[in-house]
């Protein structure tokens, strides 16, 4: 579309769309309106500010919304530390059939044995690839399964008539979620910074650790994409100071049918079945973030949980010891269901052939363009490589290179994160890709590096093609405007 | 591809593995392809029972319009990544702002987040804010609010220290006006919901009033599809109301994904958890959508951010954002009156069989309590094999809660009515 013509059509909120009296879905009318049943004052006075509509209006609408978006399915996101991988559309489909969308979740057990079923197999699979004892499904994302974990890890302690332990450590280079689980679990938050070469110094983190340390919270593959070598030695000094061990299983798409983290040592760790196990993002969530723990701990999990005997699948909530629930009802079993599906679709070999071309695909990625972007940490990778930006070198920042990759076509990478690498950039092409996808990515990164030392400009005004260009970020935050008002 | 890494092979690549560490002992089912995938899904379906469907309790049955699915699955929203590169986000980000936008216009609020995992941890992130706000570290809550919500509640601040919790007792189906006064001295806030546990509908002047004498906020749980009848949360007082979205478009799916919805006050804006998109401008002075108010967020505060919350339910906030544009004001008014008129009609029908009762006389929307002649648990598991009917949740010994919705029709209800005579011997 040439450049002359605007947007105009799509930059209309459905409420501005709305036309007084026109509809979509009509249902039937009762006979008597709800004032022939309940008292005046418990009823709505003025009927909801909401689009008026017809379906036509509403579909084209967000048909027209949808083609704004950057997504998996039409454009690649080499999004480290997130592991957007192709979905697949027969789980979408499985998973939403009638026969599992129709159950109410209080239906009793035997009205809902599929389900349970399925449920049950998967935590059996997620077991055996982590080589841990068992798993709550109950987690609505990742960052609820890192609460989860330091709910169990408290109980333990506190099982154990160990009070002191008010304290979880973690590395610089974690995720966000990681220090702001702890501090909702009500835990000091204590950092250990990254050693030399990225990963986790032992003889550092034995200086943090002690008699008050609860857990220990590591992302392994650390999120510089580096597998944290010395990790039997990391599992050993936590647990001789009488601490947990707790992955952020964020990325354990490097390790799936390759590892099993239960041989490393962990003691509790989740899993984001919209990484590894291809759930889609939905553009936020939902996701799901299963948490397994070793034998000791299975006592705590929280409630419900599902369990096999005499031939039936059974929910059971009276575990004595459980730290209770994590929200309603059983989990996103829609994601979980997706989830299976995945696992059901791979064996033993593919599963490790999943980790294996993952990481073959970031090392090739990090092999072609280290010479431009150059790594952090000067090694072969795992799933993903952290690169930065030479700002003195090109005179663009990494925002700059990551906007002028949506003019390319391509997702950003995760920029500005870790924190520990000035200028980050970190590149996770999945196995998913194809070579022609990635080479496609790499030849858009030297064109965009060639472009900053000619003409910088032209990055640091990117992106230049995208239905909108940069945005206001500081003024939205100053006066915020957040929901329509007439 | 090795070659251009400069390795001889993959196993040179995965070498920072320590061998020890390596295992390669996976004791797994042999994998599937696609038909037989499909063939095992739709054997697991099959398993569930087809039940005609009147239990509700924080899970409701609904129709969903075609137009909602057709929508939601699109890949460009299904398969997108969270809205954080704004340019390449435009569709999610004004859908969120839809989201917002609808949620505070149902709601009478004037803010709103994207959402939160269900109505539950909405609860929790509501408590959570409300103590923020007063200082204080006291729950006063409704005996009457989804039990799971109260364990929910209890599982996420339980561990915190110099937190309690106050329970409000309702000994005639909503909360008995002495212990709330009671229970809301020193609280941060009073947590009622609104149609409550049991479906009755409280008297929110009462707790209004109560909350302000107290000093505490009302956090208000409420049930949007109630909204099109219903007064709302921001017109009866309610300074934080939560909610389960589930019923706004999205399937019961065994228990999820749901979400999480959060609205407020302009007041507490800063304290809302998760994330929000508001609208700003690009270079060329375009209207533009982008997430915002970032600061309070964990990827940037870390251990001293609001929430710890990242994925929130993005796609089912999607469906009732959608949902609601196809119904309209009119159609959730029609929503809601159908609701209410087969529920009552139900109701009456039901507390006309010898030795049932409805348990409370208190105003409902389409939930109320039946008390049975004979154990209830039993009842229904009786309806559920024999009759295909899902009669309700057995409370206790002798309660069942009764939902009932626009998808259930006359035939239904009838079909119900005869079955509870049938089995109860009434």
């Amino acid at each position: 579309m040439p450049e002359s013509i605007p947007h105009t059509e799509e930059r209309l909120l459905s409420i501005e769309k709305s036309v007084s009296g026109r509809r979509a879905v009509r249902l039937p009318k009762a006979a008597k309106p709800a004032s022939a049943y309940l008292p005046q004052n418990c009823l709505r006075a003025k009927a909801p500010r909401l689009p008026e509509l017809s379906e036509f209006d509403v579909v084209r609408h967000y048909t027209n919304l949808s083609r704004l978006n950057f997504s998996l399915d039409t454009h690649f996101y080499p999004l480290g530390s997130c592991t957007m991988k192709y979905n697949p559309k027969a789980n979408e489909e499985l998973a939403s059939l009638d026969g599992f969308g129709r159950v109410h979740p209080s239906v009793p057990d035997f009205a809902a044995q599929g389900t349970l079923e399925a449920m049950y197999r998967l935590e059996k699979c997620l077991c055996e690839i982590t080589g841990l004892s068992a798993f709550t499904l109950q987690p609505s994302a990742g960052a609820h399964g890192e609460w989860t974990g330091i709910l169990l890890a408290r109980a333990y302690h506190a099982k154990r008539g160990d009070a002191a332990r008010t304290e979880i450590v973690v590395p610089d280079s974690s995720h966000g979620t990681n220090p702001a689980s702890a501090a909702l679990g009500g835990f000091g938050v204590v950092c250990v910074n990254s050693g030399k070469d990225g990963r986790v110094d032992v003889s550092e983190l034995k200086k943090h650790i002690g008699p008050k340390t609860a857990l220990v919270m590591l992302t392994v593959p650390s999120t510089v994409g580096l597998f944290e070598t010395d990790i039997l030695a990391i599992a050993k000094a936590v647990h001789d100071a009488g601490a947990l061990l707790y992955m952020d299983g964020a990325n354990f798409n490097a390790l799936i049918g390759l590892a099993k983290p239960g041989d490393f040592g962990v003691d509790i760790m989740h899993l984001n079945m919209h990484k590894t196990f291809s759930t889609p993002h939905g553009g936020g969530g939902p996701g799901a973030g299963a948490v397994g723990v070793t034998k000791a701990l299975e006592q705590f999990l929280p409630v419900p949980r599902v369990e096999f005997s005499n031939g039936q699948y059974r929910v059971r909530t009276d575990y004595p010891n459980s730290i209770g629930q994590l929200r309603s009802f059983f989990g996103n079993t829609g994601i979980l269901l997706r989830a299976y599906c995945y696992l059901r679709q791979h064996s033993a070999e593919t599963l490790r052939g999943i980790a294996e071309n993952a990481i073959l695909n970031a090392n090739y990625v990090l092999a072609k363009v280290k010479d431009i972007f150059p790594p952090q940490f000067d090694e072969h990778c795992m799933h993903e490589c952290v690169l930065y930006t030479d700002t003195a070198k090109m005179g663009v920042k990494t925002l700059d290179v990551a906007k002028r990759l949506l003019d390319y076509g391509y997702h950003a990478p995760t920029i500005y994160f870790p924190l520990i690498v000035h200028e980050a950039m970190m590149i996770e092409p999945t196995e998913t890709e194809s070579r022609q996808s990635i080479d496609g990515f790499i030849a858009a990164l030297r064109a965009i590096h060639a472009e900053a030392m000619k003409d910088p400009e032209l990055l640091k005004k990117a992106p230049h093609t995208l239905p909108v260009k940069r945005l206001d970020e500081v003024g939205a935050a100053r006066k915020p405007d957040i929901c329509w008002m007439k | 591809m090795l070659k251009a890494i400069g390795v001889s092979s993959l196993e040179e690549l995965l070498s920072q593995v320590p061998q020890e560490l390596r295992n390669s002992r996976f004791d797994l089912p042999p994998a599937m392809g696609e038909m037989e995938l499909s063939a095992h899904m739709n054997s697991l379906a099959g398993k569930n029972s087809r039940l005609v469907n009147f239990a509700g309790g924080g899970a409701y049955e609904h129709f969903v319009p075609s137009a909602v699915k057709a929508l939601v699955s699109r890949g460009e929203f299904a398969t997108a990544y969270t809205p954080y590169q704004a340019e390449a986000s435009q569709g999610t980000l004004q859908a969120i702002y839809e989201y917002q936008s609808t949620i505070c216009a149902l709601f009478e609020m004037d803010a709103a987040n994207a959402s939160l995992y269900d109505g539950s941890t909405a609860l929790a992130e509501a408590v959570k804010a409300a103590m923020r706000i007063t200082g204080k570290n006291k729950i006063a809550v409704s005996a009457a609010i989804n039990p799971q919500y109260l364990a929910t509640l209890r599982t996420y601040f339980a561990p915190l220290p110099d937190v309690t919790f106050e329970e409000i007792a309702c000994p005639l189906g909503v909360m008995d006006p002495a212990s709330m006064a009671q229970a809301a001295k020193d609280a941060a806030c009073i947590v009622a919901a609104t149609p409550n546990y049991f479906g009755c509908i409280e008297d929110t002047d009462a707790i209004a009033a109560a909350a302000k004498a107290a000093g505490a906020l009302f956090i208000a749980i409420v049930n949007p599809a109630s909204l099109g009848v219903l007064n709302a949360p921001g017109a009866f007082g309610a300074d934080i109301a939560v909610a389960e979205g589930q019923p706004l478009g999205n399937a019961l799916a065994y228990g999820g994904p749901y979400l999480g919805v959060f609205a407020c006050k302009k007041e507490h804006m800063r304290h809302i958890p998760g994330r929000i998109c508001g609208i700003t401008k690009d270079l060329d002075g375009k209207r533009a959508f982008v997430l915002t108010l970032q600061a309070r967020e964990q990827h940037i505060r870390r251990e001293k951010a609001a929430s710890n919350i990242c994925s929130n339910e993005a796609l089912c906030a999607l469906a009732a954002t959608i949902y609601c544009a196809l119904l309209g004001p009119e159609g959730l008014k029609e929503l809601g009156e159908l609701n209410v008129e087969n529920a009552h009609v139900a109701a009456q029908k039901i507390a006309a069989l010898k030795s049932f009762r409805l348990k409370y006389d208190k105003p409902f929307f389409n939930e109320f309590v039946v008390e049975c002649p004979c154990d209830a648990a039993a009842l229904r598991d009786a309806l559920a094999k024999e009759e295909g009917i899902l009669p309700g949740i057995a409370l206790d010994k002798k309660s069942l809660l009764v939902c009932v919705t626009e998808t259930r029709t006359h035939a239904d209800i009838e079909a119900l009515v005869n079955a509870l005579r049938k089995h109860s011997n009434a």
